[in-house]
């Protein structure tokens, strides 16, 4: 069964349709990626998927279960992290206290038992902090650990926010042009990552990306869309040599 | 020195980082503890009123320093916790359970107002809640079963311990009530914010978006914190009324709500020492002026005392200076000498220099 099924996905902004049925699935543990010029809807599908926008029409099920209508702040527990493609970090706290808040979908505790830090508190900030460390190892964080993130360089930052939304135990991470901004070698990191993500930790990825070297590098398929409109599926290769692809670039002078 | 390794999650976990640490606490606390020998009675109420202003302002810490929504309105939360402690004592309640009551009613009657004001944000936020602070005045006047009407209420004495605590007759023994009250609530507020919730607090104030994608229920959290924060200004409320012996409508004014704002901010938004350092100032300012005009009166001849309104004008410049040179408040000037302590001699120029941070375009909200 598909992780992840999209269903004739609407919305409009004020009469400009921003995504206008689209459908996709992804699989257990592929690594799918949206392209598309700027502007094209790709930010506001995972916005709708993560609920953060009410959908105009259209379904989605994720591992089964329609969470067309669920609360934005239920989908996390379900299994869905995300990352965002202007970073939306908490600012003002560490490395370390950003990675916990990704653990907040997995609390297992009151906040009267929080205010009177019971054992039972304790304990579960101890296995919050386990997963925690497994993460930042994964990821190499550890010189960042207890730095705050307002004085972290931007490609640190990037890897930060991946690495949040992992101490969530996703099953489907979605990432916002993950590579966007980095240089060449961080983004040499990042395509590394995002493979030891799929094969090391059997997550399925739900990628937007405009670096076409890792698109092709990293995903198992590829959905072009322009203008909130589906236009092509396939492989990296395929993708990029179909003509209305090749159009849709060229009428918005994208970049590639 | 402090440098140690840690070795531990505990480490982090722990309210102390450390025997050194505590030890600062463990000196903290004994002053504290001794100071009823070590100052006079006058002295040792102006430290009672910075306990209780302290405690006023951990509460208004918790929903603007912490969880990033202002509010111009918790004197009035001071009031309803006056008020209910006053009115059920002169009914026959005992102190303890009419303290408790004005935190459970301060609590949730902040938790009822809480859905519909904390949906704004910004200025719209500051107006409503500053509107709570004008209506407060005005129910305070009508309710007069609870509240005396115009005339206010006078604070019966408490009966403790087998002893009767009263302000004047038994300085020491208020001065220890507040205290443990003071401790107990901050003890409760740190193991808030080293935990979920508080960490869902944070989250809020710092991005709501991402709040939301990572499972916080936002509207919940903002709930949570705004009703705790008013619990905890609502004690504060009841022990002010025993220190001033008694309240009115006009002890809780508009200008209430903003000194606690004012005072938070000079303290350092988002720090719990924060709102000490604060409470010392608003406290002990007053007293400073005096103390400085007494003095020039003597030596120079000049009448300061002939100023009126140079207190709030003094007050209004300090806060012009900290949020121009350090917006993280008296704690971040604090922070700075203790680092540098610390680290002498190996203290660095531009340490502190303001890292540069990126801009957020395109915020979604
Ligand atoms: N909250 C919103 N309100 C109004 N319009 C919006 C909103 N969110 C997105 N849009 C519009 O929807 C369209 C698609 O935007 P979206 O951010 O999804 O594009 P994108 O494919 O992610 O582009 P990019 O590659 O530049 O990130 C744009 O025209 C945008 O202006
Ligand atoms: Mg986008």
């Amino acid at each position: 069964m598909s992780l992840l099924q999209v269903k004739d996905l609407s919305i409009s902004f004020g009469g400009v349709k921003a995504v206008d049925g689209v459908s996709f699935t992804v699989e257990p543990g592929e690594v799918f990626t949206l392209v598309g010029p700027n502007g094209a809807g790709k930010s506001t599908i995972f916005n709708l998927i993560s609920r953060l926008y009410e959908p105009g029409g259209g379904q989605i099920l994720f591992d089964g279960q329609d969470i067309t209508s669920l609360p934005a702040h239920k989908v996390a527990g379900l299994g869905i992290a995300r990352t965002f493609q202007n970073i939306e970090l908490f600012d003002h706290s560490s490395v370390l206290q950003n990675l916990l808040i990704g653990r907040h979908c997995r609390r297992n505790t009151r906040w009267f038992e929080e205010l009177l830090f019971l054992p039972k508190v304790r304990r579960s900030e101890r296995e919050h902090r386990l997963l925690v460390e497994e993460v930042i190892d994964f990821l190499d964080l550890a010189p960042y650990r207890d730095k705050l993130i307002a004085g972290l360089p931007y490609g640190v930052r990037k890897v930060v926010e991946i690495a949040r939304a992992l101490s969530s135990q996703p099953k489907l991470i979605l990432l916002d042009e993950p590579a966007s901004g980095l240089s060449v070698e961080e983004t040499q990191n990042m395509a590394w990552w995002i493979e030891d993500m799929q094969k090391d930790l059997g997550l399925t990825v739900l990628m937007v990306e405009h670096d076409m070297s890792l698109v092709s590098r990293v995903s198992n398929r590829v959905l072009a869309v322009s203008e909130g409109r589906p236009l092509a599926m396939g492989s990296a290769a395929d993708v990029q040599a179909d003509p209305k692809v090749i159009e849709a670039y060229l009428g918005t002078e994208a970049t590639s | 020195m402090s440098n140690r390794f840690k070795s531990r999650y505990d480490d982090d976990i722990n309210l102390f980082e450390g025997r050194w640490h505590l030890a600062q606490y463990a000196i903290l606390m004994a002053l504290l503890l001794a100071a009823p020998w070590l100052l006079g009675t006058y002295y040792l109420g102006e430290l009672t009123a910075v306990l209780v202003w302290s405690l006023a302002g951990l509460g208004l810490m918790l929903i603007s320093g912490h969880t990033g929504q202002v509010s111009l309105g918790h004197a009035a939360f001071m009031a309803i916790g006056a008020f209910t402690n006053l009115a059920l004592m002169l009914r026959g309640w005992h102190f303890l359970p009419a303290l408790l009551a004005s935190a459970v009613t301060s609590g949730v009657i902040g938790a009822i107002i809480s859905r519909p004001i904390l949906r704004m944000s910004g200025i719209y936020l500051a107006i409503a809640t500053l509107a709570l602070s004008i209506i407060i005045e005005d129910v305070a006047i009508m309710a007069e079963p609870i509240t005396g009407g115009v005339a206010g209420v006078f604070a019966p004495p408490i009966a403790m311990f087998g002893m009767e605590i009263d302000r004047y007759a038994t300085p020491e023994a208020f001065y220890y009530l507040c205290l443990a009250v003071l401790v107990l609530v901050t003890l409760g507020y740190l193991n808030l914010l080293r935990s979920a919730s508080g960490r869902s607090f944070l989250a809020v104030r710092d991005s709501e978006v991402s709040a939301r994608a990572l499972g916080v229920n936002v509207a919940r959290a903002k709930t949570l914190s705004f009703s705790l924060s008013c619990a905890i200004t609502g004690l504060a409320g009841a022990l002010y009324a025993h220190l001033a012996q008694a309240v009115n409508y006009e002890s809780f004014l508009v200008l209430i709500s903003i000194t606690l704002l004012l005072q938070i901010v000079i303290g350092g938004l988002g720090s719990v020492h924060g709102a000490f350092f604060g409470a010392i100032v608003v406290v002990l300012l007053p007293q400073l002026i005096a103390i400085a005009s007494d003095y020039l009166d003597n030596t120079a001849g000049i009448q300061i005392a002939a100023y009126p309104g140079l207190d709030t004008a003094l007050f209004a410049l300090l806060i012009l200076l900290m949020v121009i040179y350090e917006p993280r408040g008296l704690y971040g000037v604090w922070f700075k000498v203790r680092t540098w302590l610390q680290l002498f001699p190996l203290y660095r120029k531009g340490m502190f220099r303001r890292t540069r941070t990126y801009l957020k375009t395109e915020r979604q909200r």
